[in-house]
């Protein structure tokens, strides 16, 4: 038990110093880390986490480290593997921050970002053209894609009404008949 | 005392910010304004700092004041004062989520849900683009970075001895190329 708590923390630890701006930027890295090397969970139930982490409060890195966490050991490996994702951040901040102004105005610290950025761009395309074809399997998923997609950009609309909604929508086009209705 | 109000201050940060780290930083402000442990402009600094550490946002953010107002232990207290919410709630929506897997009608709003949540990622996606590709507005971007960019989506998408790298690999890569063809100058 104790050695499955630590290999959890130890691997979200892995997460959390990999995760470059911001908890989106985890996604590639949640990709490779839990899903294809653990085996954790799966690229559906990683788009569930992330939908649910998106509409409830707090950091979407640290929600869907407490639901893998919790999926694989209960209450204690949802405490670890959020202890785990953000250790490196006390960490490498109380290390910083003393030189922490100085640190972010330095030449090469600025060039190895603009870098950086280009590279975290790539990876989360990637990551949602991966989660693109497992989500969007039919016209009523790629409809609901594109009309939550216009609506993220252009409006101002808290994702919780696009959870909502579209949680509505699977229900009632699954209700149907004959539209979306092949269950899994 | 210090750390039970810089936990409170940030469990209530945790509690009320829905979606994702920068949700947190007018909760900041706020608490900024109203405790002075830190200046607007300390605030500006940390979110460019952010940027260039690794880690969620939200949580280097609250690090970082937890460590001005009061060292280590304050950096530890005020993250664990922002993640508390979040892990309660999660664990509780997860026990449902467990018992109710198999309902015909969770299935049937998460065949709605993921490509919705596909969708919010891919907008999230425009602004990290935005970011890395106009850092200085509206001006002509730089084309060594649409340059760079192409090579990683090849090298990630088609490219059999590289496409199974590790995504630390190219953050790496990318970093070095950054510091190399000078980027940001």
């Amino acid at each position: 038990m104790l050695k499955n708590i630590l290999e959890l923390f130890v691997t979200f630890a892995r997460v959390g110093v990999m995760t470059f701006g911001g908890g989106y930027a985890m996604l590639p890295i949640l990709q490779r880390e839990i899903v294809e090397r653990k085996g954790w969970a799966t690229e559906e139930e990683l788009t569930d986490y992330f939908a649910i982490g998106q509409c409830t409060p707090g950091v979407i890195a640290v929600n869907t480290a407490t639901f893998i966490g919790r999926k694989r050991f209960g209450v204690a490996g949802g405490i670890f593997a959020t202890l785990g994702v953000v250790f490196p951040s006390i960490v490498i901040i109380s290390l910083l921050a003393g030189v922490i102004t100085q640190f972010s105005e330095l030449m090469w610290v600025k060039n190895a970002f603009a870098g950086i950025r280009v590279c975290v761009c790539v990876l989360i395309a990637n990551a949602v053209w991966r989660l693109g074809k497992k989500s969007i399997i039919d016209k009523w998923t790629a409809g609901i894609f594109a009309a939550v997609a216009v609506g993220a950009v252009f409006t101002k609309l808290s994702p919780v009404a696009f959870v909502l909604a579209a949680g509505v929508c699977g229900v009632v086009l699954r209700a149907l008949p004959g539209k979306g209705g092949a269950a899994e | 005392m210090i750390y039970l109000r810089l936990f409170w201050e940030f469990f209530k940060a945790g509690l009320f910010a829905v979606g994702g780290g920068m949700a947190t930083l007018p909760f900041l402000y706020d608490i900024s304004d109203r405790t002075g442990w830190f200046t607007h402009a300390q605030l500006a600094d940390m979110v460019a700092v952010s940027e260039s550490t690794p880690g969620p946002i939200g949580v280097n953010m609250a690090t970082y004041v937890g460590f001005l107002t009061s060292g280590v232990g304050g950096a530890a207290v005020a993250t664990l004062g922002l993640v508390t919410p979040s892990i309660v709630i999660i664990l509780i929506i997860s026990a449902f989520l467990q018992r109710f897997r198999d309902s015909k009608y969770v299935n049937a709003a998460f065949y709605g849900l993921r490509p919705a949540s596909t969708a919010m990622i891919f907008a999230a996606l425009l602004l990290v683009v935005k970011a890395a590709f106009l850092p200085n507005g509206p001006a002509l971007p730089d084309w060594r970075l649409f340059a760079l960019a192409a090579v990683l989506l090849v090298l990630t998408n088609h490219v059999k001895a590289t496409k199974k790298l590790h995504p630390i690999v190219f953050i790496a890569a990318s970093a070095a190329v950054g510091v190399a063809l000078k980027l940001a100058e």
